[in-house]
């Protein structure tokens, strides 16, 4: 007999059973692709192709092959990194501060959005390695390893030595927790491919789930687990950003070297993040027919999110602005006058327009209800947080202090190519994702679900 | 006792005992193994063989093998990673410097100039520098030419000669025809030619003639020479169109001489003042204190006015120019220690120049003519009628003397159709290009650095230039050539100038001669004083007025054709250094253009360079089609174009580059005219990006950045800079609050112990001519990267300099400031790495690959980077460079960076500094080889290092010491003295924080922090107070 509370609205809607659960998910890991999701997979692995290409060109021929210049030796490169990296925030976020604060309706969103955090992470990951000059060198010098070189030794005052270690331990962190989830579902699979005689899905994913039997006292660790790396994972959230905000907040460059950006820059990061989320979510939901478990309530909250990290962004965005004059400092000043103003004011401005600007349409609830809206508007927000960092990286070094080396900086095919690369990779890697493994965490929805093993009808959808 | 008897099995098969198991009972193993086993065959063995055979012949295949030989017998002199220096003379065409050559293991790599000259005076120039590169051209001819068909030198000659006394038995013409010969021995070798065919001719001529100066001085004081000028006395100089510091006359001279009028310093705080009155903005004008625009038309209509406003006398014809009348008050003021100059080559006005010189008392103070120069003998009516000749079929045979006049005289392609009438026809020079591609014969000539030779640029000052590498290919000098041809039994040329040198100059000489002789090489100057002679002024100032007069002006636009600081003349344009060095003005780099005034320009928006072509018509000329440059300062109605591009036979580094303006010049009153009236200027709409290494115009009012004071101020004792950042504390209330941000440190600061190196550059005393570029990037084999990676922002120079104009907008209009002047004050900053205390690059390098040294030096450690970029992005100064490419032994650089591209260009980098990798941070490092030879040459000789021991590349090549590097912990250094550096404080005896009393010193954004170890002098300009705005 499912139970309805009176007070609040069921997360899962259309009266679904835990069997009903294990099946709408599960189907999509058994049944063959749909000619959408091939369509999908060979745009995607075209795009990681061409990039690929890009990649190899570059690793050839040498850093050059960008638009970069002996003023601004950052653009593309890193500004991609920022973003990728903060779009992984929002996975984390979901699993690790919201299961803290027991957030339910998280449930049937973590899976995909942790998925999108290891995918982020990896696409992020690609663009300090491929801006070295060295790059076969810089794998491992970056590292404080043991050497025969005496004191020889990383550098730990760069904050570029500090990300290396945030961004590891962030992407090892998060990789263990989103496995671990996976794990019960994993099992879930295969128990149904023993069941339907598929033995190489069986023994597939037998594999894959280490051999869970779902006892009591493995349900029992596996919760502990969760909890333990929930809260590993919570520090992480703000540690990152911040870390990767230190690359220039420590620096002496105007319009970099700002206090606030650890706070800016975490609130940044989880507002793309969202964004990003609801972007595949709102596909995801539609391809998989999902509408039951991801729900207009889900999107709701999330826009919410996004109303409250937007302001943030906005509120910093205002107070830089405010420092640059208040503080009479003329390099500071100017910095900012020139991106108001500039030859790259036509970045600021978008960066305005989608960050400050669009996301206050979600105080509209029939803006923040509407999944047409919020598909546009979750995309015009990644446009403006990619601006943003541009903005901040390209605009800020392209005229510094000395005004004889004030350059522009022009992309070239490469700069453009190895963007494209992470989005056909992260697609692809996301289209597996979604084709393999469970989209849901099934384990934990079933225990939103009100109700026992039989299926009553629900009023609102009679 | 029972016998008792077990069985002990070894296992179940013993037991068993079955027929396998007895089988393989007497085996150690009961599976055989592979050592025991006798399946390999005959077969196997020979496959394996087979095998063996193959792999052995294909790993013989290995790359090729580059073999180091050391040497079997050690030359004397030559010890490996030592360097020699040799005395020698730079010679091209006229120009000449005295220089000291560096060799290292029999390669020169580096040109210094020769301060025991006192003509240049240790100075050098970009070109001198240079220099040393094209010795290493790829385009140099490797032997003997017949047309296009390699020969050998015996056939050459054999042909050369009998054609020779074939035509000089037919009476036929024969004509020399050379540049500017500044060599006495040369000059006799010539001689003896003629004596042998006496129907030869010698004509010079001067890419930059100054034809107009030797008729004007021959009228004005009866003797056709150039006098020398001395800058240094005069305190008062009016400079009417003469780019003394750039390219006339004897720059190299002038510059060291300007450095001394125009240096202040607390002993001394009075500077001359320069007028400068002019179209384009030449780098001299750039260094005047008061600079004025005028039409080239009106140079001599300027003179005029000059004239009448010193000797009170009213030729008409004068034109008012502004600042002219103050010039006028100054230069009499100033009478004896006054010089005024003209640039054109126009007779009229160079006796309108000597009159106001004459009237000044010039001569015999600032103008020396008891010591004549020979810098430009050339003579432009013959030249002309030379070529008309050639033209009309009367020449027989001409020898091309190391001269291009195809590509570089106004008539050169007349020249050219016209050599087809020539029956012989022979080029000496040392590369093929324009004029040697039409002649029937190369006789190539070794380039200087590999050639004996002489030169007398002064009357009584020889110079005497010697090889420093044998010749690198089957050239023959020149001389000898000439000695051969005309039938002479001793041609050897080393022979013949040291008897000529014996014969002239060893009479009352009390050494013996091979002494005497070894003590001229080892100086490389010869110099006696000249009897002191008078001249007086008897030239007709109202015949020079009125030719002036009646000169065609007018026109809506006028041109200027100048040479840049760079390419010069072209006769170098294959010579990458000189194709990358920024123009000192238009920072522009692998192009040509012309320079158009702001007002005049349809070109609106000049970001980045982005311009449009214009067409440009001489009356009576082809039209040439160039890209607009927009210029501040440059006058309007003007337009400049600069000559030394357009080479079509170069070589790989120049050709296609530009168009050869020499074609533009006229000969007008019969000397060569560098300017035109009445010229058609068509913008079109087909667009263009001009390579410029700065796009950036102003320093945007930043007063940390460069720092100026007016001379009248600085008169005053009690002046201070007018810029002194202070930082607000809550510490210090007594002060208000204010401190010296070099107080506030998070860091403990680093301990100098033992040397602390630091530099000074004079902002007064820089001229912003490149010379130090050309060094740095010769002595740290600097990568030059081409056209096309210039546009894109990513030089490679260590040192640069920063050319700022100035702005009319105030310093708080952000828009408006970034906007030059019309006719802006230009001020020049050489910048290069700033060798932090508190280096904010060391820091954030995740690897630890930059890092500082016990003596100061902010270090790349290449062999360490990983290229992150970092670095380059935080520092403040921009000065790291990134290897962006591979730019060695990547045929994508092959015309751009042939140094480090071809095994003949190789020969020219220093094996003391390492060739940086793709992919590495590279930046200006105090030239740490230096350093570290001369500590190890004190160590050695167990003493501490002295003063002045180690000099930066820079240093070395600033004409006018602008640079001064040294140890700033040394109270006697001259740096120290400079700079006031405060005695050490007994408490803190290794601190970093160096206090300097010298009220000029400033350090660059010294309100951030970092802690340079280089300091600033303030410009400081000859200007009136009470100007507001002086350039008009």
């Amino acid at each position: 007999m499912q139970v309805t509370s009176t007070v609040r609205d069921p997360l899962v809607t259309g009266g679904k059973t835990v069997k009903d659960v294990s099946h709408d998910i599960s189907r999509q890991v058994e049944g063959s692709p749909t000619k959408l999701w091939w369509m999908a997979m060979a745009v995607s692995i075209a795009v990681m192709a061409y990039g690929f290409y890009c990649l190899c060109f570059l690793l050839w021929n040498g850093v050059g092959v960008w638009g970069l210049n002996k003023t601004v030796g950052w653009a593309w490169d890193i500004t991609n990194f920022v973003w990728w990296v903060g779009i992984g925030h929002a996975g984390t976020l979901i699993s690790a501060i919201l299961l803290l604060f027991r957030q339910k309706w998280r449930m049937s969103i973590n899976r995909a959005a942790e998925a999108m955090t290891i995918f982020a992470v990896i696409c992020a990951a690609t663009f300090p390695f491929a801006h070295m000059g060295r790059l076969w060198l810089g794998f491992y010098w970056v590292f404080p390893l043991p050497n025969t070189w005496g004191s020889l030794w990383a550098n730990f005052n760069s904050p570029l030595l500090w990300d290396v270690f945030a961004i590891s331990t962030y992407f090892t962190v998060s990789l263990v927790f989103w496995y671990l989830g996976l794990i019960p579902d994993f099992a879930v699979i295969r128990d149904r491919a023993v069941v339907q005689g598929n033995k190489v899905r069986a023994s597939v994913y037998n594999a894959l789930s280490f051999g869970w039997q779902g006892g009591a006292k493995t349900w029992s660790r596996y919760e502990s687990v969760a909890l333990i790396l929930a809260g590993l994972s919570t520090p992480l959230v703000l540690s990152v950003h911040t870390i990767v905000s230190m690359d220039f907040a420590t620096s002496i460059v105007p319009g970099w070297h700002t206090t606030i950006f650890p706070p800016y820059f975490v609130a940044g990061a989880i507002f793309s993040g969202f964004a990003m989320v609801l972007t595949l979510l709102l596909i995801t939901r539609a391809v998989f027919k999902l509408e039951d478990y991801i729900t207009i309530y889900h999107i709701e909250m999330m826009n919410i999110i996004i109303i409250v990290t937007g302001s943030i962004v906005g509120i910093a965005y205002i107070t830089e602005l405010f420092i640059a004059w208040y503080s009479g400092v003329e390099y500071e000043g100017y910095a900012f006058y020139n991106r108001v103003q500039g030859p790259y004011a036509w970045a600021y401005w978008s960066m305005m327009t989608c960050n400050v600007i669009s996301p206050q349409l979600f105080w509209i609830k029939k803006i923040r209800t509407s999944l047409a809206a919020t598909f546009v508007l979750s995309i015009v927000v990644n446009i403006g947080m990619w601006f943003e960092r541009f903005v901040i990286i390209v605009t800020s070094i392209h005229r510094d202090y000395v005004p004889s080396s004030w350059t522009m900086f022009h992309p070239t095919k490469y700069d453009i190519g190895e963007y494209l690369f992470t989005f056909g990779f992260f697609f692809t890697a996301f289209l597996l994702f979604a084709k393999f493994f469970p989209v849901i965490n099934m384990a934990e929805v079933k225990s939103i679900i009100k109700g026992g093993g039989e299926k009553i009808e629900n009023k609102e959808h009679h | 006792m029972e016998e008792s008897k077990k069985i002990y099995w070894k296992g179940i098969e013993q037991l068993a005992n079955n027929s396998e198991f007895v089988k393989h009972e007497s085996s150690e193993f009961a599976q055989p193994g592979p050592e025991e086993d006798l399946g390999h065959s005959r077969r196997d063995f020979l496959k394996m063989m087979g095998f063996g055979v193959s792999a052995a012949a294909l790993a013989a295949c290995e790359a090729p093998i580059r073999k180091a030989i050391p040497y079997v017998n050690k030359p004397v002199d030559v010890d490996p990673s030592l360097p020699n220096y040799y005395a020698s003379s730079y010679v091209n065409g006229g120009d000449y410097c005295s220089i000291v050559v560096k060799v290292r293991e029999g390669r020169p790599i580096k040109i210094d100039g020769n301060a025991l000259s006192s003509v240049s005076k240790g100075g050098t120039s970009a070109q001198v520098e240079a220099s040393v590169l094209s010795l290493y051209d790829n385009s140099r001819l490797r032997g003997p030419r017949v047309a296009s068909k390699k020969t050998s030198w015996e056939d050459l000659d054999k042909a050369v000669t009998s054609k020779l006394s074939e035509l000089a038995g037919k009476g036929g013409q024969i004509r020399i025809v050379s540049n500017t010969i500044l060599s006495p021995s040369t000059k006799a070798v010539i001689e003896k030619f003629t004596v042998k065919y006496p129907t030869t001719q010698h004509i010079q001529y001067d890419q930059s003639s100054h034809y107009g100066m030797l008729k004007a001085n021959e009228e004005s004081f009866g003797a056709a020479m150039i006098p020398s000028y001395d800058f240094s006395q005069a305190d008062v100089i009016v400079s009417v169109a003469a780019d003394f510091l750039g390219s006339w006359l004897s720059p190299v001279e002038f510059t060291k001489q300007y450095g001394i009028t125009r240096n202040v310093s607390e002993e001394k705080r009075d500077m001359s003042r320069h007028y400068q009155f002019e179209s384009n903005l030449s780098i001299t004008g750039a260094n005047a204190d008061y600079r004025s625009q005028i039409k080239p038309s009106q140079e001599g209509a300027v003179l005029i006015q000059l004239y009448n406003a010193i000797t009170g006398s009213s030729l008409s014809g004068g034109a008012d120019a502004k600042h002219l009348a103050k010039a006028a008050k100054d230069l009499l003021a100033s009478k004896g220690r006054a010089l005024v100059v003209a640039g054109s080559n126009d007779k009229s006005i160079q006796v309108l120049v000597n009159a106001i010189n004459a009237a000044l008392g010039s001569y015999g103070s600032t103008i020396n003519t008891t010591t004549p120069v020979n810098y430009r003998q050339g003579n432009d009516e013959a030249m002309a009628s030379f070529v008309t000749d050639v033209e009309g079929g009367k020449i027989d045979a001409v020898i091309f003397y190391n001269c291009n006049p195809v590509y570089d005289h106004p008539m050169g392609a007349k020249l050219g159709a016209g050599l087809k009438k020539v029956s012989l026809s022979v080029a000496t020079n040392y590369k093929e290009e324009e004029t040697g591609e039409l002649v029937g014969y190369l006789a190539p000539d070794h380039h200087f650095l590999e050639a004996w030779n002489d030169a007398e640029p002064k009357k009584n000052h020889f110079s005497l230039g010697q090889p420093a590498i044998t010749p690198i290919f089957k050239s023959r000098a020149a001389q000898e050539s000439l000695l051969t041809w005309a039938g002479e039994s001793n041609v050897d040329y080393f022979e013949f100038v040291k008897s000529n040198w014996k014969s002239w100059f060893y009479k009352g000489q009390t050494l013996d001669f091979q002494s005497f002789w070894d003590k001229c090489l080892y100086d490389g100057v010869l110099e006696s004083p000249n009897e002191a002679t008078s001249v007086s002024f008897v030239g007709n100032v109202d015949a020079a007025a009125r030719t002036i007069a009646s000169a065609p002006k007018g026109g809506a636009f006028e041109l200027v054709i100048y040479e840049s600081g760079n390419i010069g003349n072209g006769s170098q344009a294959n010579n990458p250094l000189l194709q990358e060095l920024p123009d000192p003005i238009t920072k522009a780099v692998w192009d040509h253009y012309v320079t158009v005034s702001p007002l005049d320009a349809d070109v609106k928006d000049f970001t980045e360079s982005f311009t449009k072509y214009a067409t440009i018509t001489v009356p009576g000329k082809e039209p040439v089609k160039l890209p607009i440059l927009v210029q501040p300062g440059q006058a309007q109605g003007t337009i400049g174009i600069p000559v030394g591009y357009g080479r079509t036979k170069a070589g790989l580094v120049a050709d296609g580059i530009g168009k050869n303006v020499y074609s533009l010049i006229s000969l007008v009153n019969g000397s060569l005219n560098y300017t035109a009236t009445n010229i058609k200027f068509e913008p079109t709409t087909d667009t263009y990006q001009i390579a410029q290494t700065q796009t950036h115009n102003t320093y945007m009012g930043r007063e940390t950045i460069v720092q100026e004071a007016l001379l009248s101020d600085y008169k005053n004792k009690s002046w201070t800079k007018s810029f002194n950042p202070e930082v607000t504390t809550w510490a210090s209330p007594e002060t208000g609050n204010k401190v010296d941000p070099d107080t506030l440190s998070m860091w403990k600061g680093h301990e100098y112990k033992n040397h602390h190196w630091g530099m000074a550059v004079d902002l007064n005393t820089c001229i912003g001519c490149g010379a130090c570029v050309v060094a740095c990037n010769v002595e740290n084999n600097v990568s030059m990267v081409g056209r096309d990676e210039v546009i894109k922002r990513r030089e490679m120079h260590w040192l640069r300099i920063d050319r700022y104009y100035s702005s009319d907008a105030d310093a708080d209009n952000w828009n408006d400031v970034q906007i030059a002047s019309n006719n802006p004050e230009v001020v020049f900053q050489p910048m290069m790495c700033q060798h932090c205390n508190n280096a904010p690059c060391e820091t954030v390098c995740p690897v630890a690959a930059t890092t500082h040294s016990t003596e100061g030096l902010n270090q790349m450690t290449y062999n360490r980077c990983i290229g992150t970029r970092y670095c380059a992005n935080n520092c403040p100064y921009k000065v790291r460079r990134f290897n962006w490419f591979k730019y060695h032994d990547n045929s994508q650089f092959e015309a751009s960076n042939p140094a480090m591209n071809s095994d003949l260009g190789k020969m020219v980098l220093n094996p003391d500094v390492t060739v940086r990798s793709r992919g590495v941070m590279e930046k200006c490092s105090f030239c740490v080889q230096r350093i570290q030879a001369g500590k190890l040459t004190a160590k050695k000789e167990r003493r501490p290092l002295v003063d002045g021991e180690v000099t930066t590349a820079c240093q070395a090549s600033c004409s006018t010491g602008a640079i001064v590097f040294g140890d700033v912990n040394n109270p006697e250094s001259k740096i120290s003295k400079l700079l006031k550096i405060r005695p050490l404080d007994p408490a803190k005896p290794h601190r970093i924080d160096k206090i300097t009393d010298n009220p000029r010193a400033y350090q660059m954004l010294e309100e951030i922090g970092v802690k340079p170890n280089i300091w600033y002098l303030t410009k400081v300009r000859n200007q009136d107070k009470d100007n507001e705005k002086v350039n008009g």
